[in-house]
């Protein structure tokens, strides 16, 4: 399959990878999809005490779309409010890596993926107590 | 210096040997008649080109050159046999029995014979893909008339026991067509002692050209077909169309190559397979696909746990392998052979086929080897699957979020 040189370029140069400690509070984790049907992907933000996401990280099981679409999506979200990263949409991320129709999925697991760990986060915060907040992760995971 | 992509994926195509590409040169150029001409030199020496041909096809296989036919390749063999056979053959049955892990000319043409009002039974494999012969037995009813399992499978190189299932088909009087387009030069055949009534070739798979191929079509006991292709009566009425002289030369010579060479050829790529895999099997997780003994020496199929097959075939670009994660369909599904198996999705998903042959080289080998244990590893790094197995977490108890 041909990809573009923007997949290329995440995918031998892939941006963020890692992970951050999913009991700090200063973290919100999502993990979106199956190994079933060749995708898991990890997001991890880290979040400043006035809610801009200071740092992202991931961890992507998948194609070389897959793992192109979540290495994009921590470089946009670096320097967002949790807000503006809520409104990212899976066609800027299809879009920008010009993905052909059989790899729409990726982009949509990338913005699922970052909903689910700005959720993630938003739970700790409204459950309090780091219990409580580590039960949270465990349903969103 | 190696030339990069190195080529293992022998069982999707080989190249033709230069010795065969030698051969047909001269039926390209200067003797391009017609064999079918009977009136002229160009047409007698096109058609002794064929005839010498035909006999170096039938003496690899143990058969008697009348018994073969020549086609466009193994898929065209395959369904001129079975549509072919079935056709003429339908007023003494209608069930069908073949195996679900065949090739998909196998498994289409079932399913056209399916929607012709034929009934199919498709056979199960074990664990390492292989038929259990009591369970072929169990399948065979009083309408069956034939049967078709390939002799080498295509994906995981399983030998399947094709003299003792000839034996159970001929006590019961059911047709048994084999395909054997992954087995020639890889295994002796011997017509002669084999209870097999059909067998499909193809030329490309065994250093020959691609667009020809044959079937083999018994005289003793004799089995009649009905001809898929008519026109000018060519092979006898079974396959009409203009031979291609040069096609035909070219198979020949791959052939008589083929049974000449094989016992030495298969030595020295068993030894690469064997160096290939010991290689990878360093790794934690690599877990092989198909029965270690009971496949041919080219074959090596490994999944490599927690890492997805497509990515893994983009961070190995310098070799040229194939996948058996279908990640680039609508569908999404893993390899149908694979999963036959029992192989967990996950596991059919990061599967890779390496097929070795004749020109590969101990220096490809150990490239190959270096790249993918670099590349695994990073993969792996990037892995969430990998790390929660770090982790100590069961992958089998986590509710995925499906998608």
């Amino acid at each position: 399959m041909a990809y573009s040189e923007k997949v290329i370029d995440h995918y031998e140069n892939p941006r963020n990878v890692g992970a951050f400690d999913k009991g700090d509070p200063h973290v919100g984790t999502g993990m979106v999809g199956a190994p079933a049907c060749g995708d898991v992907m990890k997001l991890q933000i880290k979040v400043s005490d006035t809610g801009i996401i200071e740092d992202a990280k991931f961890k992507t099981y998948g194609c070389g779309s897959a793992i192109a679409s979540s290495s994009l999506v921590t470089e946009w979200v670096k320097g967002k409010s949790l807000d503006e990263a809520m409104q990212l949409k899976n066609t800027q991320i299809a879009e920008e890596l010009a993905l052909p129709p059989v790899k729409i999925h990726c982009s949509i697991l990338a913005e699922d993926a970052i909903k689910a760990a700005i959720d993630d986060y938003r739970r700790k915060h409204t459950a309090g107590d780091a219990g409580e907040a580590r039960e949270a992760r465990r349903e969103a995971a | 210096m190696l030339h990069l992509p190195i080529y293992l994926d022998y069982s999707a195509t080989t190249p033709v040997d230069p010795r065969v590409v030698d051969r047909m040169v001269p039926y390209l150029r200067e003797k391009f008649g017609n064999p079918a001409s009977r009136s002229h030199a160009y047409g007698w020496e096109a058609e002794e080109a064929v005839e010498n041909a035909r006999e170096q096809v039938a003496t690899l296989v143990g058969a008697d050159p009348k018994e073969i036919v020549w086609t466009s390749g193994a898929t065209e063999s395959i369904n001129l046999a079975l549509k072919g056979a079935a056709h003429f053959y339908r007023e003494r049955g209608r069930h069908l029995v073949t195996v679900k892990t065949e090739h998909k000319a196998t498994l289409d043409t079932m399913r056209e014979l399916e929607r012709e009002g034929f009934e199919v039974t498709y056979l199960d494999v074990d664990a390492d893909g292989m038929l259990d012969l009591g369970a072929f037995e169990r399948s065979l009813r009083p309408d069956t008339i034939l049967a078709s399992v390939m002799y080498v499978n295509n994906e995981i190189g399983v030998v399947q026991d094709i003299p003792a299932l000839g034996e159970l088909l001929r006590s019961r009087g059911v047709l048994f067509h084999v395909d054997s387009a992954q087995a020639t030069g890889k295994l002796p055949i011997d017509l002669a002692a084999l209870k097999v009534d059909l067998m499909s070739f193809s030329a490309h798979k065994t250093y020959g050209p691609k667009g020809v191929g044959a079937l083999y079509i018994r005289r003793k006991p004799r089995v009649r077909i009905e001809a898929q292709i008519h026109g000018g009566g060519h092979e006898r009425g079974f396959r009409s169309g203009t031979l291609p002289t040069h096609q035909i030369v070219g198979m020949g010579e791959a052939f008589r190559i083929a049974g000449e060479e094989m016992a030495a050829e298969n030595e020295r790529v068993r030894m690469l397979r064997d160096r290939l895999m010991r290689g990878l099997m360093e790794m934690e997780e690599v877990h092989l696909n198909g029965h270690l003994e009971r496949r041919v020496p080219h074959n090596l199929n490994l999944s490599f746990n927690y890492v997805e097959g497509e990515s893994l075939l983009m961070a190995i670009k310098d070799i040229a392998v194939s996948s058996g994660s279908a990640c680039t369909s609508a569908s999404l599904e893993p390899s149908y052979v694979l999963r036959a198996l029992g192989r967990s999705d996950e596991l059919a998903h990061s599967s890779i086929r390496f097929t070795i042959g004749r020109f590969t080289t101990e220096e490809e080998i150990d490239f190959a080897v270096q790249l993918i244990k670099g590349k695994v590893a990073k993969l792996r790094e990037m892995s969430p699957l990998w790390e929660m197995v770090k982790e100590g977490v069961d992958l089998d108890t986590v509710q995925w979020a499906a998608h």
